[in-house]
């Protein structure tokens, strides 16, 4: 090695550039404090700075950047859901997703496979119609397809699924995609910090100060920060940041595990989903094949994994493709999913002021991460939600006018 | 593979078991608010924490308490349930 080049190496004014600004202590006063900093949070950091130009904005992180749900999740990004609320919010996010590498400079990986929800039963196909029918109400490329499409899609497809679940049919969509997880929220955290905004990992807030039901600060193990207004976007652990605002929800946790195989040659371009099996796979752009299921049947607040999983995932997994019986598993994963009683996210205002949630990110929040950003930084900049995400606030359930989502939002629930 | 013991048939497979939610008391209908009542049918305590829930063996359709603490997916007890209090 060049001895001239230890030179920089031993200089402080010369350091490595690093993707992200370290900040050796807080302020002690922020215009906007994020707690979070999963995609959800570093995306809505990422807006306020651009859009809003609020940039005095602190992100809290207690582990590390993308070290949650958004570095946890199967990466699936579509819009085909069912309530018109829905729809129109997921298609927004698909359309931001489009040009969100170009934006940040930074490969994504975006991959548009198509995306095929398989129906076993006359059921389900019912729902595929519904479906496409409210999409295409929407502008959404959303169709349903006989046996033979999914066949020439995936030619590996056993059709019959074993002989006890024969595909009826399915919903196709024609944008769902891929996309590498880690890198939006580098990209997001990445574009907050070159406009100003603090990025603190390793930051675990401990409380939350609210004088005559308003937000007054936050207290951090840290130090403690003054704020008028706090984001929360930490979805998986939401229930115990309301509790320190005395906010009651019905948002109730349960892990929700996936896994990976070895890498194989590609053989498997589209995403197919199976409700009634309870799987869904795409294969990455490592050739490994990504697979999840249907939620954990229990309440857990623990990323743990278990036995149980791989070994009915891959049963079902075998119904569809026989021939995946000698891949290996490679590892597998869990994270903890915020569930709402309607599948539907709780987003906007809360009853303390200055206190804005986003939560309630059940199984569909990595597909929702730019829309998430651009409509929470809106309401958090104007104290008014964004006509995208009024049917999804917290006060839905206290008004028993709730947004039905379970037909759409995953798989086997 | 997880164990959960019920107290008629004694230590089983997770998978034999079937959960019910944490216990909680319903207000009397004809008595509550709106808002007390859509609190009891919405809201959760989804909290990590130990919780007193409902669990039913399927197999024999034992329904029975089970204390559990839900951050360290620990079962600490379970028992017939004997009425509140």
């Amino acid at each position: 090695m060049p001895w001239r080049l230890l030179r920089f190496a031993l200089s402080k004014k010369h350091p490595e550039p690093r993707m992200f600004t370290r900040h050796d202590r807080l302020k002690p006063a922020y215009d906007v404090v994020i707690i979070g900093g999963g995609g959800h949070g570093l995306a809505a950091a990422y807006y306020l700075a651009r859009e809003h130009g609020i940039t005095n904005v602190c992100v809290l992180e207690k582990g590390y950047i993308g070290g949650g749900n958004t570095g946890r999740n199967t990466t699936i990004i579509r819009s085909n859901y069912l309530t018109p609320e829905g729809v129109q919010f997921y298609d927004e996010s698909v359309r931001l997703w489009q040009d969100l590498a170009q934006d940040f400079d930074l490969n994504l990986f975006y991959s548009n496979r198509g995306h095929y929800t398989l129906a076993h039963t006359d059921a389900a196909l019912r729902t595929s119609r519904w479906r496409a029918e409210v999409n295409k109400h929407f502008g959404i490329d959303s169709e349903v397809v006989g046996p033979e499409v999914v066949k020439k899609a995936a030619p590996m497809i056993d059709l019959s699924c074993g002989g006890h679940a024969p595909i009826l049919g399915a919903l196709y969509h024609a944008p769902g995609a891929v996309a590498r997880h880690d890198a939006v929220a580098w990209g997001y955290g990445r574009g907050a910090d070159m406009r100003g905004v603090e990025i603190h990992q390793r930051t675990e807030v401990l409380g939350i100060g609210v004088v005559g039901g308003k937000v007054a600060g936050v207290r951090t193990n840290r130090g403690n920060i003054a704020t008028n207004k706090v984001l929360c976007a930490v979805a998986g652990a939401t229930p115990r940041i309301l509790d320190m605002v005395g906010i009651r929800s019905p948002i109730y946790i349960h892990p929700l595990q996936a896994m990976v195989s070895e890498p194989v040659k590609p053989w498997l371009d589209p995403i197919l989903v199976s409700g009634s099996l309870h799987v869904y796979i795409s294969q990455s752009a490592r050739g490994e094949l990504v697979m999840g299921a249907s939620l954990d049947p229990y309440e857990v607040q623990s990323t743990r994994s278990t036995f149980d999983f791989p070994e009915s995932l891959s049963a079902h997994m075998l119904d569809m493709f026989p021939f995946l019986s000698n891949v290996k598993v490679m590892r597998q994963w869990a994270g903890m999913a915020d569930m709402t009683p309607d599948f539907a996210p709780i987003m906007g205002r809360t009853p303390v002021e200055g206190f804005y949630l986003d939560g309630g990110w059940g199984t569909w929040g990595f597909k929702a991460t730019p829309v998430c950003g651009k409509t929470m930084a809106y309401t958090v900049a104007n104290d008014r939600e964004h006509t995208l995400i009024t049917g999804f606030g917290l006060d839905r359930f206290r008004n028993f006018a709730l947004t039905g989502e379970k037909g759409a939002a995953s798989v086997g629930h | 593979m997880k164990i959960m013991t019920c107290p008629v048939n004694g230590p089983r497979a997770i998978s034999e078991f079937a959960y019910g939610g944490e216990i909680r008391s319903m207000p009397d209908p004809a008595t509550c608010s709106d808002d007390e009542w859509a609190d009891y049918v919405f809201n959760r305590n989804g909290s990590p924490g130990v919780k007193r829930e409902w669990w039913c063996h399927l197999p024999s359709n034992t329904w029975f308490v089970a204390e559990r603490d839900t951050a360290r997916d620990v079962v600490l007890r379970t028992y017939l349930y004997e009425g509140e209090g």
